[in-house]
C-alpha cells in the first residue's frame, strides 16, 4: 500500500495554536466553551463572512490555512468529519419554523443547515470538482472521513492531495437540549481541572483541524499516517484487547507505541476506557490527554491529530497535555484513543519520518 | 468478476412496503403521491409520497418498545433492513458485518416535536440524542446486534448513494466482508418548509423532464442493499453487482445546479471510467430528475454532454415516490437492480412534454430492454454529484 504523510495542518480550538510553542494557557469556568476568534477577513472575503456560520467559518478558514501550510492550491479530494453539523444554521430554520407555524421563512439559514454546508463551501471557494464527502458519526465522525481518505489514496492512482478535516460548532439551544441530556457537567468546573472531576458530563466546546494529506513526502511533512480504525461498542473490560489487535493488525506491539494521547473528558461514567489503559496496558508509555484545555465535541479527535503531527514534527511534547510523568524524548509512534458516551471508539496511529 | 456483489435488498417507500408491492407498483405505473395523512403539517395542500404506517405502528410491527429512542427514519431503516434477512434466508447478520447509511436529516422529526418539551418533561429527553443521523445509525445497528462498523454519510439528497459507494470501497480492500448500505429519510417539518422556502415544491404530481415542470414532490423510504466479498458469497444469489461509481463536485452554488452540469457530467465520466465501461454500454439511466426546473436542466445538458447524441434510455422514478432526499439514491439503486432482475425500464410518469432547450425523451412506459449496466444518479445540496453503475451478474 502507498504511504500517506501529513503535509499540511490548521487548527482552531479554544486554545491559540501557540500552545505547542508554550504560548498561555486559555482558562473557561463556563461548560460550554467557543473556539477563539481567528483573523477570518485575512483569508475570506467580509461578503462571504457574513452569511457564514461557526462552523462553516472554522472550516474554510482552517483549510485555506493548511494548504497554505502544504503549500497546496487545489486538493484532488475534500473529507469533512461533522457529529453535529451545522447546529447555528439548523437551530435557526428550526425556531422561525416553530415560532411562525410554519409561516412564510426564508430558506438561507436552511440552505446552510445540510451536515455537508462545510465541504460544500470549501469546494466552492476554491473551486474543487473532486470529490467530497462528509461523515457524520457521532464522536468517530473525523475517524470516518480519515478512513475514507486512505481507501482513496489506496483505490486511486492519480491523487496526489486530499483535504480532510474534523469540525463541530455549539448553538444556544442544542447545546442547551445536551445539557438536559447529561452530557454537560451540572456545575462549573473550569477545564484545566476538567480531568480530575468525578461527577458525570463534561465541557463542550467548538473546534476545526483540517490537514492536507498527500501520497508525496514534502520539505514540510509532519508525520505518516498509518492507520485508522472504528468500532462502535466495546465493553470497559474488552478495550485492552481490542487494542492490542489494533495494534497486531499493523505489526506493532504496545511496547513499539511510545506515547498515547487519550479522549479524557472528565466524564466519570466513561472515562474508565481510558483508565483502563492508562493503569494496564500503557502503563509504561507517556500519556497526553487534550480536552481539559479544548473541551469535548464530535470531531475534537482532530484535535489530536494535529497535537500529534506537531510532536512528530517538533519531537517533543509540551507539559499542558501529559498526563503522567513519563517522558519521550524521541516520540516516534503515537497512538489516538478516543470514544463519546461509551460509544463510537476511535484508534488513529501516526508515525515518525 | 468485476464488481462488488449485491445479495440482499429490501426497501419501503410510499409505492410499498416490501420488494414485491414495489415492483408491482413499477410495473404497473402506480405512484405514490397523495396528500398526507400521518405526516402532520400546515402545508396539508402539497402532495407528499407518505408511507402509509404511523410511528406506534411500525413500533409494533418492529417490537420496539416505547422506552427506546427510535425516531421514524430509524424505524424505517430497521424495517428495510429486516427485509434481507427475510429475502435471504437468513437468521442474523455475521457479527462482522458493517453498516453505513445515508441520511440528510436523521431524527429531526423528533427534535422539531419536543423542542419545546425538552425543558420541562425529562420523558422525552431520549429523543435529545436521536437528531443526529449518526445516533440513528447507531440505533439500527443495534436492532441487529451489530457493534462493529457502524459510520454515516450526510451529503443532503446523494447521501445513501455515497453511501453505496463508500460501502464497495470497504469490500473492495478488504477492510470488511459484508456492508449493509443504503439510507433513510422521513418526512418532516423541518425538510418540506425548507424546500417550500426555496418555492421548489409543486402542487401538483411533480413531472420530471417535462417543458411544464414546477417543483418536487417531498418523499419518504428506507432502502438497503447488502455487499458482500467474493469469498463470502457461496451459493447465495447475486442479484446484481456495483460496477462502478463516482462522486465530484458542482463547485457551483450552495443548492442551484450549474448550467453545465459539471458536477454531474464529472460524476458519470468517473463511474464509467471505473466500471471499465463506455458511453455505448450504458442500457438505461435512473436519472435524478427531481422535477424542478434547474436539476432537470442541468442534469439533461451533464448527459448530454457525457452520451452526445446517443443518449441512453433514460427515466426518472421521482414522480413514484417523491424525492426521498438521503434516501433517494438507495431508493433508486434498488429500482435499479429490479430493472436489471426484471429486464425492464419503469417509465417517468406525468411526462407531455418535451424541455424546449434539450428535448430529451424519457421513456415513459413500462418498457422491457435487454439491460446489462445501468447508470444511477443523485445530486444533493452542497454541489455534491454521485453516479453509481450496476451491472448483471454474469
Amino acid at each position: 500500500m502507498s504511504r500517506i504523510y501529513i503535509n499540511g495542518i490548521s487548527s482552531i480550538s479554544p486554545q491559540p495554536e501557540n500552545i505547542f510553542e508554550g504560548g498561555g494557557i486559555e482558562k473557561y469556568q463556563e461548560n460550554v466553551i467557543p473556539a477563539l476568534d481567528q483573523d477570518y477577513k485575512s483569508l475570506i472575503r467580509p461578503i462571504m463572512l457574513r452569511r457564514m456560520s461557526k462552523a462553516v467559518k472554522m472550516g474554510l478558514f482552517c483549510s485555506k490555512k493548511a494548504l497554505l501550510d502544504a503549500m497546496i492550491d487545489l486538493p484532488d479530494a475534500i473529507m469533512v468529519g461533522t457529529g453535529q453539523g451545522c447546529l447555528q444554521d439548523t437551530e435557526k430554520f428550526m425556531t422561525s419554523m416553530l415560532s411562525s407555524d410554519e409561516g412564510l421563512l426564508s430558506p438561507t439559514s436552511f440552505i446552510q443547515s445540510t451536515h455537508n454546508t462545510v465541504g460544500g463551501q470549501i469546494a466552492l471557494d476554491l473551486k474543487c470538482t473532486g470529490y467530497n464527502m462528509t461523515f457524520t458519526q457521532n464522536s468517530v465522525s473525523f475517524e470516518s472521513a480519515l478512513l475514507d481518505a486512505m481507501l482513496q489514496f489506496s483505490t486511486e492512482n492519480d491523487l496526489s492531495s486530499i483535504l480532510v478535516g474534523g469540525v463541530d460548532e455549539t448553538s444556544h439551544a442544542f447545546t442547551g437540549f445536551q445539557n438536559l441530556d447529561g452530557q454537560l457537567k451540572e456545575k462549573s468546573t473550569g477545564n484545566i481541572d476538567l480531568l480530575r472531576s468525578k461527577s458525570p458530563g463534561t465541557i463542550f466546546s467548538e473546534t476545526a483541524s483540517f490537514f492536507v494529506l498527500g501520497s508525496q513526502r514534502s520539505g514540510n511533512s509532519y508525520a505518516e499516517l498509518k492507520a485508522v480504525e472504528i468500532i462502535n461498542s466495546i465493553e470497559v473490560n474488552r478495550i485492552e484487547e481490542t487494542i492490542e489487535r489494533f495494534l497486531q493488525r499493523n505489526n506493532l506491539n504496545v511496547s513499539d507505541i511510545d506515547t498515547v494521547i487519550l479522549g479524557n473528558n472528565g466524564d466519570s461514567r466513561y472515562d474508565t476506557y481510558y483508565h483502563e489503559i492508562q493503569e494496564k496496558l500503557f502503563n509504561d508509555t507517556a500519556q497526553l490527554a487534550y480536552k481539559h484545555l479544548v473541551g469535548e465535541n464530535n470531531s475534537v479527535s482532530a484535535y489530536a491529530f494535529w497535537l500529534a503531527s506537531k510532536i512528530l514534527k517538533e519531537e517533543r511534547i509540551p507539559r499542558v497535555f501529559k498526563l503522567n510523568d513519563l517522558n519521550c524524548s524521541q516520540p516516534r509512534k503515537i497512538l489516538m484513543y478516543n470514544q463519546y458516551l461509551g460509544k463510537n471508539h476511535g484508534l488513529i496511529l501516526l508515525e515518525k519520518l | 468478476m468485476k464488481g462488488v456483489a449485491v445479495t440482499g435488498m429490501g426497501i419501503v417507500s410510499s409505492i410499498g412496503n416490501n420488494l414485491e408491492e414495489t415492483l408491482d407498483s413499477l410495473k404497473k405505473a402506480e405512484n405514490g403521491i397523495d396528500f398526507p395523512e400521518i405526516f402532520k403539517t400546515s402545508h396539508s395542500h402539497l402532495p407528499v409520497g407518505e408511507i402509509k404506517i404511523s410511528d406506534s405502528q411500525f413500533r409494533n410491527l418492529l417490537k420496539i418498545s416505547p422506552g427506546q429512542a427510535y425516531t421514524r427514519a430509524t424505524m424505517l431503516g430497521v424495517f428495510a433492513i429486516r427485509q434481507i434477512l427475510d429475502n435471504t434466508g437468513m437468521k442474523e447478520f455475521s457479527s462482522d458485518t458493517g453498516i453505513i447509511s445515508g441520511t440528510s436529516v436523521g431524527g429531526i422529526d423528533y427534535t422539531e416535536r419536543y423542542f419545546h418539551d425538552f425543558e420541562n418533561d425529562p420523558e422525552k429527553r431520549k429523543f435529545i440524542q436521536t437528531q443526529h443521523p449518526g445516533f440513528s445509525t447507531e440505533m439500527i445497528a443495534a436492532y441487529f446486534g451489530l457493534k462493529d462498523f457502524v459510520s454515516t454519510i450526510s451529503t443532503a439528497c446523494s447521501s445513501s448513494a455515497n453511501a453505496i459507494m463508500m460501502g464497495a470501497r470497504m469490500i473492495e480492500s478488504g477492510k470488511l466482508k459484508r456492508v449493509i448500505v443504503g439510507g433513510s429519510d422521513c418526512l418532516t417539518k423541518f425538510t418540506l418548509n425548507g424546500f417550500n422556502s426555496l418555492m421548489i415544491l409543486s402542487d401538483n404530481k411533480c413531472k420530471p423532464f417535462d417543458e411544464g415542470r414546477d417543483g418536487l414532490n417531498l418523499g419518504e423510504a428506507a432502502a438497503y442493499i447488502l455487499l458482500e466479498a467474493e469469498d463470502c458469497i457461496d451459493d447465495k444469489k447475486v442479484i446484481g453487482r456495483v460496477a462502478g461509481y463516482g462522486n465530484a463536485n458542482d463547485a457551483f452554488h450552495q443548492t442551484a445546479s450549474s448550467e453545465n452540469g459539471e458536477g454531474a457530467f464529472l460524476a458519470i465520466f468517473k463511474a464509467m471510467k471505473k466500471a471499465g465501461i463506455s458511453p455505448q454500454d450504458i442500457d438505461y439511466i435512473n436519472a435524478h430528475g427531481t422535477g424542478t426546473k434547474n436539476n432537470d436542466l442541468s442534469e439533461s445538458i451533464a448527459m448530454k454532454r457525457a452520451f452526445g447524441t446517443k443518449i441512453p434510455d433514460f427515466s426518472s422514478t421521482k414522480a413514484f415516490t417523491g424525492h426521498t432526499l438521503g434516501a433517494a439514491g438507495a431508493v433508486e439503486a434498488v429500482f435499479s437492480l429490479l430493472s436489471l432482475q426484471e429486464q425492464e425500464i419503469f417509465p417517468n410518469l406525468n411526462f407531455e412534454k418535451r424541455m424546449d432547450d434539450t428535448a430529451l425523451m424519457p421513456v415513459t412506459q413500462p418498457k422491457k430492454k435487454k439491460l446489462n449496466s445501468i447508470l444511477s444518479n443523485s445530486f444533493g445540496f452542497g454541489g455534491n454529484c454521485t453516479s453509481l453503475i450496476f451491472q448483471k451478474d454474469e
